[in-house]
């Protein structure tokens, strides 16, 4: 890995935090906008209150209890939660629901890209074949119909059916449980990264340079590994990266569906039962998994095509 | 002249293409020869099936092409015994001809140095790709050649630059760079499909005196193909002159611009733009070319020719021998013995013989 792009990774993780930070300070500002207090209970007096208010420092200058928020939840203190699960962190509430989230959404993007980039480069390599054909009509089911259905319809045939898979998430038996919502998931991956990738592929295979490479007399499939697809795959990575946060708020209903005790249940959860601390931490969190993958996308952006490094070496 | 050995040998070559308006014949029975050491050039419009006769030789025709009749023999000497071989490319498998032909026996330039070099991936390595695939050369074997090459092509700080990809890099030196490429595995033919039509004019110049200069250190044929009279005048030892598929007329290069017989190198050669051009207009040739979708009766360019004989419309012209040339040929009635004796332009004739005075 050369200098310019140690220096471009820097500029990028640089900016990533802080768009992290003003994510927190508007998060945590509408909360405070919030009418009421967490104290809603009828039977505490004023002077209860202000006191309980003291006690969590809630009296202080809101820039104070950002900062106080800020310090605590560097050092993974996100609060207790009030309704949920009451008194209990909201680090560990919220760490095991993402855990659990976090594996079904990237499970679902790995195969969903595997999947997808092979069925882009078969079709565009046999253009306007049977195969192509097959290709396109998987992509427009997978597009048109919401990951939500696919689970219904897994459950419903996988499940109660044939019994072949659990129909409920099991974290005993986490893998097999995993299967049906992965796959539910990956769907629309497998939709829009092969439709994306046969058009690039097909750009590619009618570029100059693959017309170069192969006056270099290389065999097909040289060309294709080596100069085909690494130019292809630039623009899909980037379109990987908003398919990843759809994954991530597609699992909230999938989740419901399947019955995993993910991130996208907690949220929902939250929001019905006004446990403010967790929904905070549930939003930062999706904020934060965003932020993140943008961030991998960029990198590996990066690798891939030397013309986005920033770096000015010549 | 010493004893010329012809390495390349096309006949009655036919090309063509299947699209959704049907089959469109853009190579008509093109016959051409290219000895070794020398430069040809394919001269013609747009359209009138140059680069479709260069990427047939390479074998890197489109999808939709099919070559319908003809012969491309190439000659070769065996690396390793020395011994003579003589192939049709035409009927070679498409794996013979990665193997044996592209690349290593014939390399092609190509126009455009901006789009024709693979964008993700370092100069270098794309110079070494085709060494280390064909000859199984090491690495480090390979670097050095590659260096050597940039060196010969022209450019500085050769090994810097290997690692630099080619957004890096001026126009200029991306031609370069593609020219390095096509040298890499010491081929015997290069094509240049229009090297110079995309870059600077300041450029131009440079990089024909490249290839010049490599043509002559490597003894290499150079075919090149151009629409720029210019080029034709700088580098060519011998012209064909395209049009609509077929060669019409070939020769020398002083045959050609000093003594030139098809109407439609009258036309071409009218149109040059010269600093002694006293008309108001410069002189293009009227009409467009034939739309080779439909069958042509005739001579393709009669539409067009203001000398057109009757006969013109009815049978194609065959290729006349100039008397006195064994070089020279012509497609055109003009030449036949019972035609009317038909001169070039007067306004032609008389830029002919300013060309002469200036020697060119």
């Amino acid at each position: 890995m050369d200098k310019s792009m140690l220096k471009y990774i820097g500029k990028r993780l640089l900016i990533s935090t802080v768009t992290l930070f003003v994510i927190i300070l508007v998060l945590f500002l509408m909360l405070k906008l919030m009418p009421g207090t967490p104290f809603n209970d009828e039977k505490l007096s004023d002077s209860q209150k202000a006191l309980l208010m003291a006690k969590y420092g809630l009296d202080k200058p809101v820039l104070v209890q950002f900062f106080n928020y800020l310090k605590n939840m560097l050092t993974g203190d996100f609060g207790v939660s009030y309704v949920i699960n009451k008194n209990m962190e909201i680090s560990k509430l919220v760490g095991s629901a993402m855990v659990i989230s976090f594996k079904l959404g990237i499970a679902a993007t790995i195969l969903g890209a595997i999947v997808g980039i092979l069925l882009g480069v078969v079709a565009a390599l046999n253009k306007n074949s049977w195969l192509d054909s097959l290709a396109t009509g998987v992509s427009v089911l997978g597009v048109s119909i919401p990951s939500f259905v696919f689970a219904l319809i897994l459950v419903y045939f996988l499940g109660a059916k044939w019994h072949i898979l659990p129909t409920q998430y099991n974290s005993s038996n986490s893998f097999v449980s995993s299967i049906m919502p992965v796959i539910a998931l990956s769907m629309s991956v497998i939709a829009n990264v092969a439709r994306f990738t046969r058009t690039e592929m097909i750009q590619v295979l009618n570029s100059d340079y693959m017309t170069l490479a192969k006056s270099k007399g290389l065999d097909k499939r040289t060309l294709i590994m080596k100069h085909g697809l690494r130019n292809s795959l630039v623009p899909v990575i980037t379109i990987l990266g908003p398919i990843m946060v759809n994954i991530m708020t597609g699992t909230m209903v999938v989740e419901n569906i399947c019955g995993v005790p993910g991130l996208g249940k907690l949220l929902i959860q939250s929001i019905q039962q006004n446990d403010y601390n967790v929904t905070l931490a549930c939003s930062f969190l999706y904020a934060f998994m965003y932020v993140i993958i943008v961030l991998v996308i960029d990198v590996s952006y990066g690798i891939i095509d030397p013309r986005i490094r920033l770096g000015k070496d010549e | 002249m010493a004893e010329r050995e012809r390495i390349l040998k096309i006949r009655d070559l036919r090309i063509s293409f299947k699209t959704t308006n049907g089959q469109v014949n853009a190579i008509r029975g093109v016959d051409l020869d290219l000895y070794k050491g020398e430069t040809i050039v394919i001269v013609g419009e747009s359209g009138s099936g140059k680069s479709v006769t260069t990427k047939a030789i390479m074998g890197i025709l489109a999808n939709n092409a099919h070559i319908d009749s003809g012969s491309i023999d190439y000659v070769w000497y065996d690396e390793k015994t020395g011994e003579r071989q003589e192939r049709d490319i035409v009927q070679m498998t498409e794996k013979e001809m990665g193997q044996i032909i592209r690349g290593r026996k014939i390399a092609m330039v190509f126009q455009d140095p901006m789009t024709s070099l693979n964008p993700t991936m370092p100069i270098g390595k794309q110079i070494m790709e085709p060494m280390i695939y064909h000859y199984k050369n090491s690495k480090k074997e390979a670097y050095a050649k590659a260096v050597e090459l940039l060196q010969l092509v022209g450019i500085t700080d050769a090994e810097k630059r290997m690692k630099n990809y080619p957004h890096q890099l001026s126009g200029g030196m991306r031609q370069r760079i593609v020219i390095a490429i096509a040298l890499s595995c010491d081929p015997y033919v290069l094509i240049c499909d229009e090297p110079t039509t995309a870059l600077d004019v300041t450029i131009q110049a440079k990089i024909l005196e490249l290839i010049q200069d490599i043509q002559k250190k490597k003894d290499l044929s150079v075919i090149y193909i151009t629409h720029d009279l210019g080029v034709v005048a700088k580098v060519a030892d011998y012209v064909n002159v395209m049009y609509a598929g077929k060669i019409v007329e070939t020769g020398t290069i002083n045959e050609i611009f000093y003594d030139p017989r098809h109407p439609y190198t009258w036309g071409l050669l009218s149109s040059m733009p010269d600093l002694d051009t006293n008309e108001d207009e410069l002189y293009t040739i009227p009409g467009t070319p034939p739309n080779l979708a439909h069958p042509v009766a005739g001579d393709a360019f009669a539409p067009r020719n203001q000398f057109a004989l009757n006969v013109d419309y009815e049978i194609d012209p065959p290729m006349f021998d100039v008397p006195g040339s064994a070089t020279h040929k012509v497609a055109s009635w003009l030449m036949h013995e019972n035609a009317p004796n038909i001169q070039m332009p007067a306004s032609l004739k008389h830029r002919i013989e300013n060309m002469k005075k200036e020697g060119l």
